[in-house]
Protein backbone atom coordinates (compact mmCIF):
# COMPACT_ATOMS: atom_id res chain seq x y z
CA UNK A 1 0.00 0.00 0.00
CA UNK A 2 0.86 3.70 -0.16
CA UNK A 3 2.70 4.70 -3.28
CA UNK A 4 4.71 7.64 -4.49
CA UNK A 5 3.11 9.77 -7.18
CA UNK A 6 5.14 11.85 -9.59
CA UNK A 7 3.47 14.30 -11.94
CA UNK A 8 5.63 15.24 -14.92
CA UNK A 9 4.62 18.14 -17.14
CA UNK A 10 0.93 17.43 -16.72
CA UNK A 11 -1.44 19.48 -18.86
CA UNK A 12 -5.15 18.96 -18.48
CA UNK A 13 -7.74 19.87 -21.10
CA UNK A 14 -11.49 20.15 -21.49
CA UNK A 15 -11.72 19.98 -25.28
CA UNK A 16 -9.81 23.02 -26.51
CA UNK A 17 -9.62 24.61 -23.10
CA UNK A 18 -6.41 24.12 -21.15
CA UNK A 19 -7.47 23.93 -17.51
CA UNK A 20 -4.13 23.06 -15.93
CA UNK A 21 -0.79 24.13 -17.32
CA UNK A 22 2.41 22.13 -17.02
CA UNK A 23 2.38 20.83 -13.45
CA UNK A 24 5.34 18.87 -12.12
CA UNK A 25 5.36 17.72 -8.51
CA UNK A 26 6.18 14.71 -6.35
CA UNK A 27 3.88 13.26 -3.71
CA UNK A 28 5.56 11.14 -1.06
CA UNK A 29 4.00 7.92 0.23
CA UNK A 30 2.23 8.09 3.60
CA UNK A 31 1.86 11.83 3.55
CA UNK A 32 -1.06 14.20 3.24
CA UNK A 33 -0.69 16.66 0.39
CA UNK A 34 -3.13 19.56 0.18
CA UNK A 35 -4.07 21.35 -3.03
CA UNK A 36 -5.23 24.90 -2.31
CA UNK A 37 -6.10 27.88 -4.45
CA UNK A 38 -9.01 30.02 -5.59
CA UNK A 39 -12.05 28.55 -7.37
CA UNK A 40 -11.38 27.59 -10.96
CA UNK A 41 -7.63 27.24 -10.48
CA UNK A 42 -7.71 23.61 -11.62
CA UNK A 43 -6.93 21.90 -8.33
CA UNK A 44 -9.94 19.59 -8.43
CA UNK A 45 -9.31 18.94 -12.11
CA UNK A 46 -5.72 18.00 -11.35
CA UNK A 47 -6.85 15.74 -8.51
CA UNK A 48 -9.16 13.91 -10.89
CA UNK A 49 -6.28 13.20 -13.25
CA UNK A 50 -4.67 11.08 -10.52
CA UNK A 51 -7.31 8.37 -10.84
CA UNK A 52 -8.24 9.06 -14.46
CA UNK A 53 -11.68 10.33 -13.50
CA UNK A 54 -11.05 13.49 -15.50
CA UNK A 55 -11.59 11.70 -18.79
CA UNK A 56 -15.11 10.63 -17.78
CA UNK A 57 -16.20 14.06 -19.01
CA UNK A 58 -16.72 14.06 -22.82
CA UNK A 59 -13.86 15.76 -24.65
CA UNK A 60 -11.58 15.87 -21.62
CA UNK A 61 -8.00 14.60 -21.86
CA UNK A 62 -4.59 14.75 -20.22
CA UNK A 63 -1.06 15.27 -21.52
CA UNK A 64 2.10 14.44 -19.66
CA UNK A 65 2.91 11.67 -17.23
CA UNK A 66 1.51 10.63 -13.89
CA UNK A 67 3.88 8.04 -12.47
CA UNK A 68 2.77 5.84 -9.61
CA UNK A 69 5.78 3.97 -8.23
CA UNK A 70 7.42 4.35 -11.62
CA UNK A 71 4.44 3.26 -13.73
CA UNK A 72 2.78 5.81 -15.99
CA UNK A 73 -0.98 5.87 -15.30
CA UNK A 74 -1.49 7.30 -18.77
CA UNK A 75 0.52 4.60 -20.55
CA UNK A 76 -1.08 3.04 -23.61
CA UNK A 77 -1.52 -0.32 -21.89
CA UNK A 78 -3.13 1.02 -18.73
CA UNK A 79 -6.84 0.46 -18.17
CA UNK A 80 -8.47 3.40 -16.35
CA UNK A 81 -10.72 0.97 -14.49
CA UNK A 82 -7.58 -0.70 -13.14
CA UNK A 83 -6.19 2.67 -12.01
CA UNK A 84 -9.39 3.57 -10.17
CA UNK A 85 -9.28 0.34 -8.24
CA UNK A 86 -5.88 1.36 -6.87
CA UNK A 87 -6.69 5.02 -6.28
CA UNK A 88 -9.72 5.62 -4.09
CA UNK A 89 -11.68 8.84 -4.19
CA UNK A 90 -13.94 10.75 -1.82
CA UNK A 91 -16.10 13.47 -3.31
CA UNK A 92 -17.20 16.91 -2.23
CA UNK A 93 -20.75 15.83 -1.54
CA UNK A 94 -21.29 12.51 0.20
CA UNK A 95 -22.50 10.04 -2.43
CA UNK A 96 -23.39 6.69 -0.93
CA UNK A 97 -25.56 4.53 -3.17
CA UNK A 98 -28.95 5.60 -1.84
CA UNK A 99 -30.84 2.34 -2.31
CA UNK A 100 -28.11 0.13 -0.87
CA UNK A 101 -27.75 -0.78 2.78
CA UNK A 102 -24.79 0.56 4.76
CA UNK A 103 -23.18 -2.85 4.56
CA UNK A 104 -23.64 -3.13 0.79
CA UNK A 105 -22.28 0.38 0.34
CA UNK A 106 -19.07 -0.57 2.10
CA UNK A 107 -18.84 -3.74 0.03
CA UNK A 108 -19.72 -2.12 -3.31
CA UNK A 109 -16.13 -1.66 -4.48
CA UNK A 110 -14.88 -4.76 -2.74
CA UNK A 111 -17.38 -6.91 -4.63
CA UNK A 112 -16.22 -5.42 -7.93
CA UNK A 113 -12.73 -6.72 -7.24
CA UNK A 114 -13.72 -10.10 -5.85
CA UNK A 115 -16.45 -11.89 -7.72
CA UNK A 116 -17.12 -14.41 -4.95
CA UNK A 117 -17.12 -13.08 -1.42
CA UNK A 118 -17.85 -15.37 1.50
CA UNK A 119 -20.09 -13.98 4.20
CA UNK A 120 -17.29 -14.20 6.76
CA UNK A 121 -14.88 -12.24 4.57
CA UNK A 122 -17.55 -9.67 3.82
CA UNK A 123 -18.35 -9.23 7.51
CA UNK A 124 -14.73 -8.68 8.42
CA UNK A 125 -14.18 -6.21 5.55
CA UNK A 126 -17.28 -4.26 6.60
CA UNK A 127 -16.21 -4.13 10.23
CA UNK A 128 -12.60 -3.27 9.47
CA UNK A 129 -13.45 -0.53 6.99
CA UNK A 130 -16.13 1.05 9.14
CA UNK A 131 -13.82 0.98 12.17
CA UNK A 132 -11.08 2.52 10.09
CA UNK A 133 -13.50 5.25 9.03
CA UNK A 134 -14.59 5.86 12.66
CA UNK A 135 -18.16 4.94 11.84
CA UNK A 136 -18.46 1.42 13.23
CA UNK A 137 -19.81 2.33 16.67
CA UNK A 138 -22.53 4.53 15.20
CA UNK A 139 -23.85 2.08 12.62
CA UNK A 140 -23.01 -1.42 13.80
CA UNK A 141 -26.59 -2.08 14.86
CA UNK A 142 -28.15 -0.90 11.63
CA UNK A 143 -25.91 -2.21 8.87
CA UNK A 144 -28.93 -3.28 6.86
CA UNK A 145 -30.51 0.18 6.81
CA UNK A 146 -30.05 2.31 3.66
CA UNK A 147 -26.93 4.47 3.54
CA UNK A 148 -29.04 7.45 2.52
CA UNK A 149 -30.56 7.57 6.00
CA UNK A 150 -27.35 8.68 7.72
CA UNK A 151 -26.39 12.27 8.51
CA UNK A 152 -24.14 14.13 6.06
CA UNK A 153 -21.00 13.59 8.12
CA UNK A 154 -21.80 9.91 8.61
CA UNK A 155 -22.50 9.53 4.90
CA UNK A 156 -19.11 11.04 4.10
CA UNK A 157 -17.39 8.64 6.51
CA UNK A 158 -19.38 5.82 4.89
CA UNK A 159 -17.95 6.93 1.54
CA UNK A 160 -14.47 6.87 3.05
CA UNK A 161 -15.13 3.37 4.39
CA UNK A 162 -16.30 2.33 0.93
CA UNK A 163 -13.14 3.77 -0.64
CA UNK A 164 -10.73 2.11 1.80
CA UNK A 165 -12.54 -1.24 1.78
CA UNK A 166 -10.74 -2.03 -1.48
CA UNK A 167 -7.40 -1.15 0.15
CA UNK A 168 -6.29 1.37 -2.46
CA UNK A 169 -2.73 2.63 -2.81
CA UNK A 170 -3.76 6.24 -2.73
CA UNK A 171 -6.77 8.13 -1.41
CA UNK A 172 -7.95 11.28 -3.17
CA UNK A 173 -10.29 13.68 -1.39
CA UNK A 174 -12.04 16.46 -3.25
CA UNK A 175 -13.14 19.03 -0.66
CA UNK A 176 -14.47 16.23 1.53
CA UNK A 177 -15.71 18.50 4.31
CA UNK A 178 -17.10 21.47 2.43
CA UNK A 179 -20.67 20.18 2.73
CA UNK A 180 -20.33 19.24 6.39
CA UNK A 181 -20.82 20.95 9.75
CA UNK A 182 -17.76 21.75 11.94
CA UNK A 183 -18.08 18.70 14.16
CA UNK A 184 -18.31 16.28 11.23
CA UNK A 185 -15.43 18.19 9.63
CA UNK A 186 -13.29 17.62 12.69
CA UNK A 187 -14.17 13.91 12.65
CA UNK A 188 -13.05 13.66 9.03
CA UNK A 189 -9.85 15.61 9.70
CA UNK A 190 -8.94 13.30 12.59
CA UNK A 191 -9.64 10.39 10.30
CA UNK A 192 -7.32 11.76 7.62
CA UNK A 193 -4.46 12.02 10.10
CA UNK A 194 -5.21 8.45 11.11
CA UNK A 195 -5.38 7.12 7.54
CA UNK A 196 -2.06 8.75 6.69
CA UNK A 197 -0.32 5.83 8.40
CA UNK A 198 -1.45 3.52 5.62
CA UNK A 199 -2.26 5.64 2.60
CA UNK A 200 -0.90 8.37 0.42
CA UNK A 201 -3.54 11.08 0.67
CA UNK A 202 -4.14 14.02 -1.62
CA UNK A 203 -6.80 16.47 -0.49
CA UNK A 204 -8.29 19.48 -2.23
CA UNK A 205 -9.59 22.07 0.17
CA UNK A 206 -10.87 25.63 0.22
CA UNK A 207 -10.31 25.77 3.93
CA UNK A 208 -6.78 26.97 4.58
CA UNK A 209 -6.90 26.22 8.29
CA UNK A 210 -7.75 22.68 7.31
CA UNK A 211 -4.80 22.46 4.96
CA UNK A 212 -2.61 23.83 7.77
CA UNK A 213 -3.97 21.35 10.29
CA UNK A 214 -3.80 18.11 8.39
CA UNK A 215 -1.33 18.30 5.51
CA UNK A 216 2.41 17.69 5.37
CA UNK A 217 2.90 19.43 2.08
CA UNK A 218 0.83 22.04 0.32
CA UNK A 219 0.54 22.95 -3.35
CA UNK A 220 -0.81 26.40 -4.16
CA UNK A 221 -2.47 26.89 -7.55
CA UNK A 222 -3.64 30.09 -9.17
CA UNK A 223 -5.02 31.46 -12.43
CA UNK A 224 -4.09 34.65 -14.17
CA UNK A 225 -7.74 35.30 -15.05
CA UNK A 226 -10.92 33.74 -16.42
CA UNK A 227 -10.22 31.50 -19.39
CA UNK A 228 -6.55 31.18 -18.42
CA UNK A 229 -5.12 27.83 -17.35
CA UNK A 230 -4.43 27.06 -13.69
CA UNK A 231 -0.76 26.95 -12.71
CA UNK A 232 1.16 25.49 -9.83
CA UNK A 233 2.59 28.53 -8.06
CA UNK A 234 4.35 26.94 -5.16
CA UNK A 235 4.78 23.50 -3.63
CA UNK A 236 6.50 23.04 -0.30
CA UNK A 237 6.24 21.87 3.28
CA UNK A 238 2.92 23.07 4.67
CA UNK A 239 4.71 24.90 7.50
CA UNK A 240 6.82 26.82 4.97
CA UNK A 241 3.85 27.68 2.75
CA UNK A 242 1.88 29.07 5.66
CA UNK A 243 4.69 30.89 7.51
CA UNK A 244 7.28 31.83 4.97
CA UNK A 245 6.24 31.27 1.35
CA UNK A 246 8.63 32.02 -1.46
CA UNK A 247 6.08 33.57 -3.76
CA UNK A 248 4.34 36.87 -3.17
CA UNK A 249 1.14 35.43 -4.69
CA UNK A 250 1.08 32.60 -2.17
CA UNK A 251 1.54 35.00 0.70
CA UNK A 252 -1.26 37.21 -0.56
CA UNK A 253 -3.60 34.27 -0.84
CA UNK A 254 -2.69 32.77 2.53
CA UNK A 255 -3.11 36.08 4.32
CA UNK A 256 -6.39 36.82 2.58
CA UNK A 257 -4.98 39.80 0.65
CA UNK A 258 -5.97 38.41 -2.67
CA UNK A 259 -6.61 39.93 -6.05
CA UNK B 1 -54.57 53.16 -12.26
CA UNK B 2 -51.17 51.61 -12.84
CA UNK B 3 -49.73 52.70 -9.53
CA UNK B 4 -47.26 50.71 -7.50
CA UNK B 5 -50.06 49.39 -5.32
CA UNK B 6 -52.42 48.25 -8.09
CA UNK B 7 -52.76 44.68 -6.90
CA UNK B 8 -56.43 44.40 -7.86
CA UNK B 9 -55.99 43.24 -11.48
CA UNK B 10 -53.43 40.75 -10.29
CA UNK B 11 -55.94 39.42 -7.82
CA UNK B 12 -58.53 39.04 -10.55
CA UNK B 13 -55.96 37.09 -12.58
CA UNK B 14 -55.48 34.84 -9.59
CA UNK B 15 -59.19 34.20 -9.31
CA UNK B 16 -59.59 33.50 -13.01
CA UNK B 17 -56.60 31.21 -13.11
CA UNK B 18 -57.53 29.24 -10.00
CA UNK B 19 -61.08 28.90 -11.36
CA UNK B 20 -59.67 27.66 -14.65
CA UNK B 21 -57.46 25.00 -13.14
CA UNK B 22 -60.18 23.98 -10.73
CA UNK B 23 -62.61 23.57 -13.64
CA UNK B 24 -60.03 21.46 -15.50
CA UNK B 25 -59.59 19.29 -12.46
CA UNK B 26 -63.33 18.83 -12.08
CA UNK B 27 -63.76 18.21 -15.82
CA UNK B 28 -61.54 15.12 -15.68
CA UNK B 29 -63.56 13.71 -12.77
CA UNK B 30 -66.85 14.45 -14.54
CA UNK B 31 -65.60 12.78 -17.73
CA UNK B 32 -64.46 9.72 -15.85
CA UNK B 33 -67.73 9.59 -13.94
CA UNK B 34 -69.77 9.95 -17.12
CA UNK B 35 -67.86 7.16 -18.85
CA UNK B 36 -68.20 4.87 -15.85
CA UNK B 37 -71.92 5.63 -15.52
CA UNK B 38 -72.53 4.99 -19.21
CA UNK B 39 -70.64 1.70 -19.07
CA UNK B 40 -72.40 0.50 -15.95
CA UNK B 41 -75.93 1.53 -17.02
CA UNK B 42 -75.56 0.01 -20.48
CA UNK B 43 -73.93 -3.14 -19.11
CA UNK B 44 -76.63 -4.01 -16.59
CA UNK B 45 -79.03 -5.70 -19.04
CA UNK B 46 -76.24 -8.03 -20.20
CA UNK B 47 -75.18 -8.83 -16.64
CA UNK B 48 -78.64 -10.12 -15.75
CA UNK B 49 -78.26 -13.95 -15.43
CA UNK B 50 -81.64 -14.43 -17.14
CA UNK B 51 -80.63 -12.37 -20.17
CA UNK B 52 -80.76 -14.20 -23.51
CA UNK B 53 -77.76 -12.84 -25.38
CA UNK B 54 -77.45 -14.02 -28.97
CA UNK B 55 -73.66 -13.95 -29.07
CA UNK B 56 -73.35 -15.46 -25.59
CA UNK B 57 -75.74 -18.37 -25.15
CA UNK B 58 -74.01 -19.52 -21.93
CA UNK B 59 -74.27 -16.16 -20.22
CA UNK B 60 -72.12 -13.09 -20.13
CA UNK B 61 -69.28 -14.37 -17.95
CA UNK B 62 -68.45 -17.36 -20.11
CA UNK B 63 -68.60 -14.96 -23.05
CA UNK B 64 -66.17 -12.44 -21.56
CA UNK B 65 -63.74 -14.86 -19.89
CA UNK B 66 -61.80 -15.83 -23.07
CA UNK B 67 -61.70 -12.17 -24.05
CA UNK B 68 -60.20 -11.14 -20.72
CA UNK B 69 -57.75 -13.99 -21.01
CA UNK B 70 -56.77 -13.02 -24.56
CA UNK B 71 -56.42 -9.36 -23.61
CA UNK B 72 -54.13 -10.12 -20.68
CA UNK B 73 -52.13 -12.76 -22.55
CA UNK B 74 -51.41 -10.55 -25.55
CA UNK B 75 -50.58 -7.52 -23.39
CA UNK B 76 -48.33 -9.40 -20.97
CA UNK B 77 -46.49 -11.17 -23.79
CA UNK B 78 -46.01 -7.82 -25.51
CA UNK B 79 -44.66 -6.35 -22.29
CA UNK B 80 -42.32 -9.29 -21.84
CA UNK B 81 -40.87 -8.72 -25.32
CA UNK B 82 -40.76 -4.94 -25.12
CA UNK B 83 -39.35 -4.35 -21.63
CA UNK B 84 -35.83 -5.77 -22.05
CA UNK B 85 -35.58 -4.19 -25.48
CA UNK B 86 -36.75 -0.81 -24.17
CA UNK B 87 -34.24 -0.92 -21.32
CA UNK B 88 -31.51 -1.87 -23.77
CA UNK B 89 -32.39 0.95 -26.16
CA UNK B 90 -32.67 3.44 -23.31
CA UNK B 91 -29.29 2.46 -21.88
CA UNK B 92 -27.63 2.48 -25.29
CA UNK B 93 -28.84 6.01 -25.96
CA UNK B 94 -28.13 7.34 -22.50
CA UNK B 95 -24.83 5.67 -21.66
CA UNK B 96 -23.24 3.90 -24.61
CA UNK B 97 -23.84 5.61 -27.93
CA UNK B 98 -21.72 8.55 -29.07
CA UNK B 99 -23.75 11.73 -28.69
CA UNK B 100 -24.56 12.20 -32.38
CA UNK B 101 -25.81 8.63 -32.88
CA UNK B 102 -27.75 8.86 -29.64
CA UNK B 103 -29.78 11.88 -30.72
CA UNK B 104 -30.48 10.42 -34.19
CA UNK B 105 -31.65 7.20 -32.62
CA UNK B 106 -33.85 9.17 -30.24
CA UNK B 107 -35.57 10.82 -33.22
CA UNK B 108 -36.09 7.50 -34.96
CA UNK B 109 -37.77 6.09 -31.89
CA UNK B 110 -40.03 9.11 -31.58
CA UNK B 111 -40.95 8.58 -35.24
CA UNK B 112 -41.99 5.01 -34.49
CA UNK B 113 -44.45 6.43 -31.96
CA UNK B 114 -46.01 8.57 -34.68
CA UNK B 115 -46.96 5.63 -36.92
CA UNK B 116 -50.74 5.04 -36.78
CA UNK B 117 -51.83 1.68 -35.41
CA UNK B 118 -53.62 0.82 -38.69
CA UNK B 119 -50.23 0.83 -40.36
CA UNK B 120 -48.85 -1.49 -37.72
CA UNK B 121 -51.84 -3.73 -38.38
CA UNK B 122 -51.19 -3.81 -42.13
CA UNK B 123 -47.53 -4.49 -41.54
CA UNK B 124 -48.46 -7.28 -39.14
CA UNK B 125 -50.66 -8.97 -41.77
CA UNK B 126 -48.53 -8.39 -44.85
CA UNK B 127 -45.01 -8.70 -43.53
CA UNK B 128 -44.69 -10.06 -40.05
CA UNK B 129 -47.22 -12.91 -40.13
CA UNK B 130 -45.84 -14.60 -43.28
CA UNK B 131 -42.30 -14.04 -42.04
CA UNK B 132 -42.79 -15.69 -38.66
CA UNK B 133 -44.93 -18.59 -39.93
CA UNK B 134 -41.90 -20.78 -40.79
CA UNK B 135 -40.44 -19.94 -37.38
CA UNK B 136 -43.64 -21.16 -35.75
CA UNK B 137 -43.36 -24.33 -37.83
CA UNK B 138 -39.83 -24.84 -36.51
CA UNK B 139 -40.86 -24.09 -32.92
CA UNK B 140 -43.65 -26.64 -33.16
CA UNK B 141 -41.36 -29.31 -34.59
CA UNK B 142 -38.58 -28.78 -32.06
CA UNK B 143 -40.31 -27.46 -28.96
CA UNK B 144 -43.79 -28.89 -29.60
CA UNK B 145 -43.74 -30.67 -26.24
CA UNK B 146 -44.12 -27.27 -24.57
CA UNK B 147 -47.81 -26.36 -24.17
CA UNK B 148 -46.96 -22.97 -25.68
CA UNK B 149 -45.98 -24.44 -29.01
CA UNK B 150 -48.41 -27.32 -29.55
CA UNK B 151 -49.87 -27.76 -33.04
CA UNK B 152 -51.59 -27.45 -35.36
CA UNK B 153 -49.47 -24.55 -36.55
CA UNK B 154 -51.37 -21.66 -38.06
CA UNK B 155 -50.97 -21.55 -41.83
CA UNK B 156 -51.17 -17.77 -41.96
CA UNK B 157 -49.05 -16.91 -38.94
CA UNK B 158 -51.82 -14.64 -37.70
CA UNK B 159 -51.72 -15.89 -34.11
CA UNK B 160 -51.76 -14.32 -30.69
CA UNK B 161 -47.95 -14.50 -30.62
CA UNK B 162 -47.75 -12.42 -33.80
CA UNK B 163 -50.21 -9.98 -32.27
CA UNK B 164 -48.05 -9.61 -29.20
CA UNK B 165 -45.00 -8.96 -31.40
CA UNK B 166 -46.87 -6.16 -33.12
CA UNK B 167 -48.06 -4.81 -29.77
CA UNK B 168 -44.52 -4.98 -28.42
CA UNK B 169 -43.27 -2.86 -31.31
CA UNK B 170 -46.11 -0.42 -30.76
CA UNK B 171 -45.35 0.12 -27.08
CA UNK B 172 -41.59 0.14 -27.61
CA UNK B 173 -41.21 3.84 -28.53
CA UNK B 174 -42.94 5.24 -25.47
CA UNK B 175 -41.23 2.76 -23.19
CA UNK B 176 -37.73 3.33 -24.53
CA UNK B 177 -38.19 7.10 -24.62
CA UNK B 178 -39.21 7.00 -20.96
CA UNK B 179 -36.37 4.63 -20.09
CA UNK B 180 -33.88 6.98 -21.74
CA UNK B 181 -35.21 9.96 -19.78
CA UNK B 182 -35.05 8.03 -16.53
CA UNK B 183 -31.49 6.82 -17.15
CA UNK B 184 -30.34 10.33 -18.04
CA UNK B 185 -31.61 11.59 -14.71
CA UNK B 186 -29.24 9.39 -12.70
CA UNK B 187 -27.29 11.77 -10.46
CA UNK B 188 -23.76 12.30 -11.83
CA UNK B 189 -22.57 11.99 -8.25
CA UNK B 190 -23.73 8.39 -7.99
CA UNK B 191 -22.28 7.47 -11.36
CA UNK B 192 -18.93 8.95 -10.38
CA UNK B 193 -19.05 7.14 -7.07
CA UNK B 194 -19.24 3.85 -8.93
CA UNK B 195 -16.61 4.78 -11.51
CA UNK B 196 -14.19 5.97 -8.83
CA UNK B 197 -14.45 2.56 -7.17
CA UNK B 198 -13.14 1.05 -10.38
CA UNK B 199 -16.44 0.00 -11.89
CA UNK B 200 -16.58 -0.76 -15.60
CA UNK B 201 -19.37 0.88 -17.53
CA UNK B 202 -21.73 -2.04 -17.04
CA UNK B 203 -20.85 -2.27 -13.34
CA UNK B 204 -21.47 1.45 -13.00
CA UNK B 205 -24.88 1.00 -14.60
CA UNK B 206 -25.67 -1.87 -12.28
CA UNK B 207 -24.52 -0.01 -9.17
CA UNK B 208 -25.94 3.43 -9.78
CA UNK B 209 -28.17 3.72 -12.85
CA UNK B 210 -30.49 0.72 -12.53
CA UNK B 211 -31.28 1.03 -8.81
CA UNK B 212 -32.04 4.70 -9.36
CA UNK B 213 -34.26 3.91 -12.35
CA UNK B 214 -36.21 1.02 -10.88
CA UNK B 215 -39.46 2.74 -9.98
CA UNK B 216 -39.41 4.82 -13.16
CA UNK B 217 -38.94 1.72 -15.27
CA UNK B 218 -41.84 0.09 -13.51
CA UNK B 219 -44.12 3.00 -14.30
CA UNK B 220 -43.01 2.98 -17.93
CA UNK B 221 -43.78 -0.74 -18.10
CA UNK B 222 -47.23 -0.10 -16.66
CA UNK B 223 -47.81 2.64 -19.20
CA UNK B 224 -46.83 0.19 -21.94
CA UNK B 225 -49.09 -2.48 -20.47
CA UNK B 226 -51.99 -0.05 -20.36
CA UNK B 227 -51.47 0.80 -24.01
CA UNK B 228 -51.18 -2.84 -25.04
CA UNK B 229 -54.36 -3.73 -23.13
CA UNK B 230 -56.41 -1.10 -24.92
CA UNK B 231 -54.96 -1.44 -28.42
CA UNK B 232 -57.70 -2.20 -30.93
CA UNK B 233 -56.83 -1.84 -34.59
CA UNK B 234 -53.64 -3.84 -34.85
CA UNK B 235 -55.15 -6.77 -32.96
CA UNK B 236 -58.41 -6.67 -34.89
CA UNK B 237 -56.53 -6.73 -38.17
CA UNK B 238 -53.87 -9.31 -37.43
CA UNK B 239 -55.61 -11.89 -35.29
CA UNK B 240 -57.88 -14.65 -36.50
CA UNK B 241 -59.98 -14.96 -33.36
CA UNK B 242 -61.90 -17.71 -31.63
CA UNK B 243 -63.56 -17.93 -28.22
CA UNK B 244 -61.00 -20.10 -26.43
CA UNK B 245 -58.80 -20.03 -23.37
CA UNK B 246 -55.48 -21.58 -24.33
CA UNK B 247 -51.80 -20.99 -23.81
CA UNK B 248 -51.06 -22.41 -27.26
CA UNK B 249 -49.53 -19.44 -29.02
CA UNK B 250 -49.09 -20.57 -32.60
CA UNK B 251 -52.33 -22.35 -33.54
CA UNK B 252 -55.13 -21.02 -35.79
CA UNK B 253 -57.51 -20.82 -32.79
CA UNK B 254 -56.58 -17.83 -30.67
CA UNK B 255 -58.33 -16.00 -27.86
CA UNK B 256 -59.35 -12.54 -29.00
CA UNK B 257 -59.01 -9.34 -26.99
CA UNK B 258 -61.80 -7.19 -25.59
CA UNK B 259 -60.99 -4.07 -27.56
CA UNK B 260 -60.70 -5.80 -30.92
CA UNK B 261 -63.88 -7.83 -30.33
CA UNK B 262 -65.81 -4.64 -29.64
CA UNK B 263 -64.41 -3.05 -32.79
CA UNK B 264 -65.16 -6.09 -34.96
CA UNK B 265 -68.59 -7.03 -33.57
CA UNK B 266 -70.15 -3.69 -32.77
CA UNK B 267 -71.25 -2.75 -36.32
CA UNK B 268 -73.20 -6.01 -36.64
CA UNK B 269 -74.57 -6.14 -33.11
CA UNK B 270 -78.15 -5.47 -32.10
CA UNK B 271 -80.25 -5.69 -28.93
CA UNK B 272 -78.60 -7.37 -25.96
CA UNK B 273 -75.45 -8.10 -27.97
CA UNK B 274 -74.70 -4.39 -27.80
CA UNK B 275 -75.06 -4.47 -24.02
CA UNK B 276 -72.78 -7.49 -23.82
CA UNK B 277 -70.10 -5.67 -25.79
CA UNK B 278 -70.41 -2.60 -23.58
CA UNK B 279 -70.18 -4.81 -20.52
CA UNK B 280 -66.97 -6.26 -21.96
CA UNK B 281 -65.80 -2.67 -22.31
CA UNK B 282 -66.58 -2.12 -18.64
CA UNK B 283 -64.43 -5.14 -17.76
CA UNK B 284 -61.54 -3.69 -19.79
CA UNK B 285 -62.04 -0.36 -18.02
CA UNK B 286 -61.74 -2.08 -14.65
CA UNK B 287 -58.67 -4.07 -15.69
CA UNK B 288 -56.88 -0.97 -16.97
CA UNK B 289 -57.78 0.92 -13.83
CA UNK B 290 -56.51 -1.92 -11.65
CA UNK B 291 -53.21 -1.93 -13.56
CA UNK B 292 -52.78 1.80 -13.05
CA UNK B 293 -53.68 1.69 -9.37
CA UNK B 294 -51.26 -1.20 -8.80
CA UNK B 295 -48.51 0.69 -10.62
CA UNK B 296 -49.11 3.79 -8.50
CA UNK B 297 -49.01 1.69 -5.37
CA UNK B 298 -45.74 0.02 -6.31
CA UNK B 299 -44.15 3.31 -7.30
CA UNK B 300 -45.03 5.17 -4.12
CA UNK B 301 -43.89 2.23 -2.03
CA UNK B 302 -40.54 1.87 -3.78
CA UNK B 303 -40.08 5.66 -3.73
CA UNK B 304 -40.44 5.61 0.03
CA UNK B 305 -38.00 2.74 0.33
CA UNK B 306 -35.50 4.46 -1.98
CA UNK B 307 -34.99 7.24 0.59
CA UNK B 308 -34.27 10.02 -1.85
Amino acid sequence: MAKRIELKNVNVFYGDFRAVDDVTLDIEPRTVTAFIGPSGCGKSTLLRTLNRMHEVIPGAFVEGKVMMDGRNLYGADVDPVEVRRQVGMVFQRPNPFPTMSIRDNVLAGYKLNNSRVSKGDADSVVEKSLKHANLWKEVKDRLDKPGGGLSGGQQQRLCIARAIAVEPEVLLMDEPTSALDPISTLAIEDLVSELKKDYTIVIVTHNMQQAGRISDKTAFFNIAGTGEPGKLIEFDETATIFSNPNEKMTEDYISGRFG
Amino acid sequence: MATAKSHIPQKRGDVVFSGLVKASGIAILVTLGAVATFLIVESLPALDPAAQIGSAPDGFWSYVAPLVFGTLLAAILALAFATPLAIGIGLFISHYAPRRIASTLGYVIDLLAAIPSVVYGLWGIQVLAPAVQPVYQWLNENLGWLPLFVGPVSGTGRTILTVSFVLAIMILPIMSALAREIFLQTPKLNEEAALALGATRWEMIRLSVLPFARSGLLSSAMLGLGRALGETMAVAMVLSPAAVITFALITPTNPSTIASTIALDFPEAAGLDVNALIAAGLVLFIITMAVNVTARGIITRSARKGAF
